[in-house]
């Protein structure tokens, strides 16, 4: 187990130590997410005053939409450093030491989990520096970004999945691609659910992205909603967990493929 | 378990599309020696590379490095062993220093004595100059100093070299064959492949020739050269003969004394003799007679190609020109197949 843990956090230190090698990109990764936040914001603010909505800020409104979507774009893209490590051998070269097998696929969750929360926590401040009010205070945000990093893992893996699977960069850019918009816009990210066409409120209640920023809603709220928070955390949690058995699984797949 | 550094059983492994990278090799190494596989691409060298280093699980047989089953206790092995895979392995946004610590973590080193040793590396190395530099901005010699230093981090028992020269230019080749001859004078064993005979000729003690995914032979270059008899005579044909030449150009050199494993193949007509020179006049008389005219004509002492032409039935260069046919398997780095990579 301490061998386990030691070999996960030597993993995850080489990962981190590539993200602290580029703060760069840290910053470039952000442009897209103040973008939407800003943009999307001043575009849409008055949709507010439509009646139903049911908010009095669209900037309240819009935060965790664009916290949980970043966690969503900057995650889908995993699978490309997965697939480059197989290819460059660097994989290979990992499992010929006695690293635990475990380790590897913790150090993609953990450093995923960071590098999430580090951006979650960036466009949390910009939008209070934007006038944005979080009534639900410091938890309220701690369970948003725990909602973001659930959400991130769902997607980190999911892409994991594929870049071991079809080890295709063409395959990867095309399902994010093809993903992004409609699990961002079949979703409560932008607009309230009782504005939305009855079947995109039927295809919002599947979506994980919908989850997560209801969650986030919820935390942030000055009244708590505790179902919603329970449901769909509970929903999220465990999408995470089984996208990450079915990377473990992958991983195993690709282990005897070798 | 055994006397042998590395020893191996009958291995056979098949991927998918029912492509036979090994089909019953059998190979043994002993203690301190460097032992070369020689082969053309696809012979099945990278494989038996992946299944000695447990990177691949044999289908059938067993192998057994440093004493350790590769099977039962990888684990062991894993930690005996240092690896240097055909491509450079290391990760290009990491500094070289970086890589080796971080090499040596994953085989339960830390503190000072880490320190100490990624530095040792780094010097013998010649790579301390660049050490705090990323691996991508490294040339390609020395990323390759780099791949073996990792291989040497945790000073493995067995170090394993998948084609260790493949892609380097002249220099950096003989820097790199001057590093593993003295890697071989500290007693460490060393498996090595390499497609190349010249290399195989130099470096090993023992080498064993792979073909189709078996040891077609094995001993020393010596042995090998010595079991010939005799010297090659290569003839070079104007023209490629037909069904009916074919026959003449045969019978016409069957008949000269002295000459015998006669071979055409295209435009090389080869035989061997004792004495290769006193055969040639004879031969190119006989040639002349049956109405075939000849633009070339060399007498070889002895080389690999020839050990290999005898044992695998084919010239070594046509052999490696037709690869491809390892498909899941062909390099230690990846698992899909890459025949573009050189």
């Amino acid at each position: 187990m301490t061998a386990l843990l030691a070999d996960t956090w030597w993993m995850t230190h080489r990962r981190l130590q590539a993200f602290i090698r580029q703060p760069a990109f840290l910053l470039i990764t952000l442009v897209q997410p103040v973008i939407w936040l800003f943009l999307f914001g001043s575009l849409f603010r008055r949709v507010v005053e439509l009646p139903g909505f049911g908010a009095t800020s669209y900037l309240d409104y819009l935060v965790p939409g664009v916290v949980v979507m970043n966690a969503v774009s900057s995650n889908m893209w995993a699978g490309m450093g997965t697939m480059e490590e197989i290819e460059r051998g660097t994989l290979n070269r990992f499992l010929t030491t006695p690293v635990r097998r475990g380790a590897i696929m913790n150090a993609n969750v953990v450093e995923q989990a960071v590098s999430t929360t580090i951006q979650s926590v960036i466009i949390v401040l910009l939008g209070w520096w934007a006038g944005a009010h979080y009534p639900g205070g410091i938890g309220g945000v701690a369970v948003l970004l725990l909602a973001s990093v659930l959400l991130g893992t769902i997607f980190g893996a999911f892409s994991n999945t594929v870049g071991m699977l079809v080890r295709q960069r063409e395959s990867i850019i095309g399902i994010n691609v093809f993903l992004l918009l409609p699990l961002t816009f079949l979703s409560t990210v932008f607009m309230a659910e009782d504005l939305m066409p009855g079947w995109i409120q039927g295809a919002a209640s599947v979506n994980p992205v919908d989850w997560a920023v209801r969650v986030g809603r919820a935390a942030l709220g000055d009244s708590p909603d505790w179902g919603v928070l329970a449901s769909r955390g509970g929903w999220l949690l465990g999408l995470a967990v089984l996208t990450v058995l079915l990377s473990i699984r992958t991983f195993r797949t690709y282990q005897k493929s070798v | 378990m055994t006397a042998y550094a590395v020893e191996a059983h009958d291995l056979v492994k098949t991927y998918p599309k029912g492509v036979r990278a090994l089909d019953g090799l059998s190979v043994a190494v002993a203690p301190g020696e460097v032992f070369g596989l020689l082969g053309p691409n696809g012979a099945g060298k990278t494989t038996t590379v992946k299944v000695l280093t447990t990177l691949a699980r044999p289908d059938s047989g067993s192998a057994a490095v440093a004493g350790h089953d590769v099977r039962r206790h990888p684990d062991r092995v894993r930690r005996a062993i240092g690896v240097v895979a055909q491509r450079t392995t290391a990760d290009p946004a990491a500094t070289g220093r970086d890589n080796l610590i971080l090499q040596g973590r994953l085989h339960g080193m830390g503190g000072t004595a880490l320190r100490r040793r990624v530095s040792e590396l780094l010097d013998r190395f010649d790579l301390t100059a660049s050490a705090g530099r990323a691996v991508r901005t490294y040339s390609g010699g020395m990323q390759r100093r780099l791949d073996v230093a990792l291989g040497l981090v945790h000073q493995p028992r067995v170090l394993f070299l998948d084609e260790p020269t493949t892609g380097l230019d002249p220099e950096a080749r003989a820097a790199m064959w001057e590093e593993i001859n003295r890697l071989a004078d500290t007693g460490l064993t060393i498996l090595l492949t390499t497609h190349y005979l010249e290399e195989a000729d130099r470096l090993a003690d023992r080498l064993a020739i792979v073909d189709k995914g078996r040891i077609v032979v094995s001993g020393t270059a010596d042995e090998l050269k010595g079991e010939l008899h005799g010297d090659a005579v290569h003839i070079d044909l104007r023209t490629s003969p037909d069904d009916r030449a074919d026959r003449l150009i045969r019978d016409a050199i069957g008949r000269v004394p002295g000459a015998r494993d006669i071979r055409l193949e295209g435009r090389r007509l080869s035989a061997r003799a004792d004495d290769g020179p006193a055969v040639v006049p004879a031969a190119l008389a006989a040639l002349e007679q049956a109405g075939v005219p000849v633009t070339a004509v060399t007498v070889a002492r002895p080389s690999l190609d020839d050990v290999y032409l005898r044992y695998a039935g084919r010239r070594f260069a046509d052999a490696d020109a037709g690869h491809g046919v390892d498909a899941g398997g062909s390099e230690l780095v990846g698992a899909s197949s890459d025949g573009g990579a050189r």
